[in-house]
């Protein structure tokens, strides 16, 4: 048998009803794999002692046959969903000692469906960045390396360190969160599947708010299968958050028939851009010869407004951003600096509390909101989103779902991209605009790039239509036969 | 678009962030930069587009006026850097 590790979640919930192994030795095994990774940096917060407590309740159920959908299996949370009395620092300075006293529903939902919480992911700070080198806590490291180079890459983000930590096999499956691609993004970098549900699909209440319009959880695993399981266990309406949608969620996993005749893909010609790989182009052409293989009708469509959807993602996201950090103000959680007076005290605090590009977005975001330019910068910002989203409207009245690229590269070196945030925003071009559309869309690996680094491919499906584009996932997946393994994985 | 540095520092008030005047200088270059490449937004047309306020057409739902949750004041103030009994305390703001 292989490493317990290495097993996919659904292998492992047959492992454990089967009783082949416990979920404490499951367990075992993944805080021992946790603890000789730690040069990946994945991890803010590990914990061991809440993962064997799970891991016994799990034994208890799975001997009396009460198992749940995700009973004994080890997950990574991104350390930014509040967890009850664990630290949770969206990888920011100033949430500094921040022990909530609530569980946030999706991690709730987790729990209450078996899983088991090895630690919290580390994330660019607030989830603001592409690279996971804006943490407080410093970079994550991609556990893959280009043939032949050894120099550390970023994992991608804001995700970065959940992506790392299922790459790795150090945990079955992780959440992320995905604002402008944060979930897709450090996916496809790592050379796994990762998918951003419907906005309102899983709910906010108690994820540590950056984009509130754009804002959306779900799970990062190494199959769509496994996607599947855990994005049912992540689901379902809340009352707590108000944009949660009261819908019921479908069975995601019976999704995956693998039949795909007859579906209607759709090819954005204007996500042919200057400055995208040619490899990745040639995975694209790739990926909609499987898909018509497998009995898929291709054909182009167009998105106008592509073009647009990175300025107006960085109006709307600073400027929500600057509205929801507002809270941290020395008073209530998190890093206090004095100051003479209250407002020195505010500005003093906010000053040593948030990091560069924290800062940089905050006042972006105030800007455009400020007297005399919210209508020529937010409120022209929200009517571009319009077309942005019409778009996309009138093209699902052709075709099913979308295939496109997940990033414009594969993984880049730590330190890279530095010097220009704009270039580092790129990295999102593919991934925004169906954030901005609030459009389900799953990044699948699908190959490798020349020097041996994982890319992935884009599926954007309708809203509220998760299962097309998880069994149009399952079929790219099973055509691409991804395989390879990062550095020291087994 | 370019921003000057004293509008920077206008901002920074705003958002009660300190910034240094070295800091002022390069945020001033930055941002001038990043408002640059926004400014392509210029080049669409959106008379008689309405603003996109949700993303998914979900109407908000209703709930009565009552009040249904509370009563832990001492889980409200556990995380304060420097609370007081059940409440938070800030430098003094009247003479």
């Amino acid at each position: 048998m292989a490493e317990l590790p290495s097993l996919t979640i659904a292998e492992a919930r047959d492992g454990l009803k089967k009783r082949d192994f416990s979920a404490k030795e499951l367990t075992e095994a993944h805080i021992r794999a946790v603890e000789s990774a730690r040069a990946l940096n994945a991890f803010i917060t590990e914990t061991p002692e809440i993962a064997l407590k799970q891991a016994e309740d799990s034994d208890a159920r799975l001997k009396s046959g009460a198992a749940r959908a995700m009973e004994g299996i080890p997950i990574a949370m991104k350390d930014l969903f509040c967890t009850k009395d664990v630290l949770t620092t969206a990888a920011s300075h100033i949430l500094d000692g921040f022990k909530p006293r609530y569980e946030s529903t999706v991690s709730a939902n987790l729990w209450k469906s078996g899983a088991v919480m090895l630690g919290k992911s580390n994330l660019d700070e607030f989830a603001m960045g592409s690279s996971n080198i804006t943490s407080y806590y410093k970079p994550v490291e991609n556990p893959w390396r280009k043939r032949g180079d050894n120099r550390p890459l970023v994992p991608g983000g804001s995700s970065g360190g959940s992506a790392a930590a299922v790459a790795a096999r150090i945990a079955m499956g992780a959440t992320g969160t995905d604002t402008g691609g944060s979930i897709r993004q450090p996916a496809a970098f790592c050379g796994i599947v990762g998918i951003k549900p419907t906005y309102g699909r899983c709910s906010r209440w108690g994820i540590v708010a950056f984009a509130s319009s754009l804002d959306q959880a779900g799970p990062m695993t190494r199959t769509v299968k496994d996607a599947a399981i855990m994005l049912a266990a992540m689901a379902g309406h809340d009352p707590k958050d108000s944009t949660s949608a009261p819908q019921p969620v479908p069975d995601f996993e019976g999704a995956l028939t693998g039949d795909i005749r007859g579906l209607k893909v759709g090819v954005p010609k204007e996500y042919r851009m200057d400055g995208m790989s040619p490899e990745i182009g040639k995975l694209w052409d790739q990926g909609l010869a499987w898909l018509k293989e497998a009995g898929a009708e291709t054909r182009e469509i167009s998105l106008p407004h592509t073009k647009y959807a990175l300025p107006v993602y960085y109006i709307i996201a600073p400027a929500e951003a600057s509205s929801n950090l507002a809270r941290y103000d020395g008073v209530r959680y998190g890093l206090r600096v004095p100051g003479e007076t209250l407002t020195d005290m505010y500005e003093n605090t906010r000053a040593a509390g948030f990091g560069a590009e924290v800062r940089r977005r905050i006042l972006i975001g105030t800007y455009v909101l400020s007297a005399g330019y919210y209508d020529a910068y937010y409120r022209k910002a929200q009517r571009v989103r319009t077309l942005i989203s019409r778009d996309f409207k009138s093209a699902f009245e052709d075709v099913d779902v979308i295939l496109a690229p997940t990033a414009p590269t594969p993984a880049f070196a730590i330190g890279e991209k530095m010097d220009d945030p704009i270039a580092m925003y790129l990295n999102d071009v593919f991934t925004v605009p169906a954030s901005l559309a609030g459009l389900p869309a799953v990044s699948v690996p699908a190959g490798l790039s020349s020097d041996g680094l994982p890319l992935g491919l884009q599926l954007i499906g309708r809203a509220f239509d998760e299962e097309t584009v998880l069994r149009a996932a399952g079929v790219l997946e099973t055509a691409a036969d991804f395989t390879q393994m990062p550095v020291g994985a087994s | 678009m370019s921003l000057d540095k004293a509008t920077v520092a206008h901002i920074a008030t705003l958002a009660r962030i300190k910034l240094e005047d070295a800091e002022l200088d390069r945020m001033a270059g930055e941002l001038s930069h990043i408002l640059a490449w926004i400014e392509q937004l210029n080049e669409v047309d959106v008379q008689n587009v309405p603003p996109l306020a949700s993303v998914v057409d979900t109407k908000l739902p209703w709930r009565a006026d009552k009040v249904t949750d509370g009563g832990y004041a001492q889980d409200i103030v556990a995380n304060a850097p420097d609370p007081a009994h059940e409440f938070f305390t800030v430098p003094k703001v009247v003479e």
